[in-house]
């Protein structure tokens, strides 16, 4: 699989990073180079074979639905990068029209 | 007496007994950090004066009624990819370099209770995505056998530290062989349990269905005391196992490894072995043999898969959780942008470092519309494959030997511009996170340039007890674990 500079763009932006046109071009070149080591997965034949998602067999977990104590507002917004008042604070949304 | 020599369970004798004090042994440890730690940099932070004043307040607490639980007083070095109140968590990423977690991880709320002491944080490959520490934003580690080489990665703060004595044992985490690569290039012992042993809560996920927290030690029965603390069942880690946990020092009491049957699988003994590595790991299953151990060829037909059914799902699981990496809550946010929008991109783009962009940008990839079926879905499948081909060689066997690495440390600088390369170095360990089983690298000899080497027992899911009665075995035997670095 050839990975070209628009699909680095088409990617990066899914994955809501910024890349710069340097990166754009490594970025093309390194994945290919990855992704044609992958390719060998081909050869594996896995028709009726069940993927594993995770190796324990879990099932869903429930517990009863009680009010435990949880983090303080304080302490939840002390790493906040901007806050006003007891939220974290963003950019606008919403454009004015 | 040097305290800093001693072992996890020396150590312990003597503080228990009343022998050495906890400001000894701080005081013993922050003179060993600050003679090597400017040459090995192990750490990214370092709390040794918040460590004296526990160790003073433990002291007195303890006069004249010593009462200790096995790691009060025990000076440890954790990977910094686990939450500790109070104490920065960076992952070693720009990203979090001034985060303080408002909570402990599970496994550190563990130590705590019992007392222990916490020296510092230590390096690690950025979001524990690497093999050698140089994808940490704060520069890498050394290998204190040789500070031209890498300690190995991701945890190779923690392995370095071990090794160079600047703690008595430390904490890692193991997504592809990130406990027993950096055990083995720095010839200490790495437990990865297995999948659910211990809780993951706290842990800064990477890839959750793989991801595993262990011990890196000074021997095999340090590993044993250690996983005695941290594992067990976590209501706050819903994939933690609900089944109890065993005393694991009972399993080191077998000398010997009478009815034991190790497998030896001949794809981990092919061509790209360093013939080092391939003449050691041979002299220590002879040495298993000798011990009574049934040695039986076995294959694992699929192992050449691991590494790129490894690439797919590790990164497709890091793109979807590192996606909380926006810039809002916590972390780095950047700085003259324009929309929301812009702070997402223009946040990961100054937070994140080349390696971790490259995984979001590969999972992303293989996960998205088109891609998903050919690679994400066909990697899964394959991964049934490799557990298939573990769950038939176990029916035969009860361990399998493998070497840790295909060679002995590299040198820093020599596969960092190659990424699949670097990614290859993980070969004999990734299938074991694939599976979810419990493996333990430790050291069985030295290169004849004079670096560690590691071999690697694998066991059955549950099974530590079992690689940790093998892995003693040999280690009384042979006497590998006391070879020591000259740090120069």
């Amino acid at each position: 699989m050839q990975i070209t500079k628009q699909d680095v763009e088409k990617v990066a932006t899914l994955a809501r990073l910024h890349v710069t046109e340097s990166e754009k071009a490594a970025f093309a070149k390194q994945l290919s180079e990855i992704l044609a080591h992958v390719e060998q997965l081909s050869r594996y034949d896995t028709s009726g074979v069940e993927p594993t998602a995770t190796v324990m067999g879990q099932v869903n977990v429930f517990r009863d639905d009680v009010v435990r104590p949880s983090l303080p507002t304080e302490k939840a917004l002390a790493n906040a990068p901007e806050r006003e008042g007891d939220g974290f604070c963003v950019p606008k949304i919403i454009e004015e029209r | 007496m040097s305290i800093h020599k001693l072992s996890l369970c020396e150590l312990q004798k003597k503080f228990s007994a009343g022998e050495v004090s906890a400001v000894e042994i701080v005081r013993a440890y922050a003179l060993r950090i600050g003679q090597v730690e400017p040459k090995v940099k192990a750490f990214v932070t370092q709390v040794t004066d918040a460590a004296s004043a526990q160790a003073e307040a433990l002291d007195r607490q303890l006069k004249g009624w010593r009462k200790t639980k096995p790691l009060t007083g025990m000076p440890l070095a954790i990977k910094d990819n686990l939450c500790t109140e109070g104490v920065a968590t960076t992952c070693s990423s720009r990203m979090l370099q001034h985060f303080v977690p408002p909570y402990d991880a599970t496994v550190v709320a563990k130590l705590r209770e019992q007392d222990y002491i916490l020296l510092g944080k230590t390096n690690l490959d950025e979001f524990a995505m690497g093999s050698s520490t140089e994808n940490s934003a704060f520069g890498p580690s050394r290998n204190p056998w040789d500070l031209h080489r890498v300690p190995g990665g991701s945890s190779g703060g923690s392995a370095a530290a071990v090794a160079a004595d600047e703690c008595v044992a430390a904490l890692g985490s193991d997504t592809g062989g990130s406990i027993r690569q950096p055990a083995a290039f720095c010839g200490v012992v790495g437990l990865k349990p297995t999948y659910g042993r211990v809780s993951r809560y706290g842990l800064v996920a990477f890839a959750s269905s793989l991801d595993q927290i262990g011990p890196i030690t000074k021997d095999v029965r340090d590993a044993a005391f250690m996983l005695n603390t941290i594992a067990g069942h976590d209501p706050m880690d819903s994939t933690s196992a609900d089944r109890p946990v065993p005393d694991y020092m009972k399993a080191l009491a077998k000398k010997d490894l009478k009815k034991v049957r190790v497998g030896v699988p001949r794809e981990f003994f092919a061509e790209g072995l360093d013939p080092d590595v391939a003449h050691a790991v041979t002299a220590a299953i002879e040495e298993l043999k000798q011990l009574g151990a049934e040695i039986k060829e076995i294959q694992l037909p699929r192992t050449d898969a691991a590494v790129a059914v490894y690439y797919v799902l590790a990164t497709a699981e890091a793109s979807s959780n590192l996606a909380r990496f926006d810039g809002v809550k916590f972390g780095l946010r950047a700085k003259e942008t324009k929309d929301l929008l812009d702070v997402y991109m223009k946040t990961r783009q100054e937070g994140f470092g080349p390696e971790v962009k490259r995984r979001i940008m590969l999972g992303t990839y293989v996960l998205s519309a088109g891609y998903y079926d050919a690679y994400y879905g066909k990697a899964q499948a394959v991964r049934t494959l490799v557990c298939q081909d573990f769950a038939a060689a176990f029916k035969q066997v009860d361990v399998i030997v493998t070497p840790a690495t295909p060679t002995p440390a590299f040198k820093l600088g020599e596969k960092s511009e190659d990424p699949l390369q670097m990614y290859l170095s993980d070969i004999f360990t990734i299938s074991v996170n694939l599976a979810g089983l419990p493996a333990i690298a430790l050291p069985c000899g030295l290169s004849r340039g004079g670096l560690p080497i590691g071999m690697q027992l694998i066991g059955r899911a549950f099974e530590e007890e079992t690689i940790l009665r093998a892995a003693h075995a040999y280690e009384q035997a042979t006497q590998w674990h006391l070879k020591k670095p000259v740090i120069r």
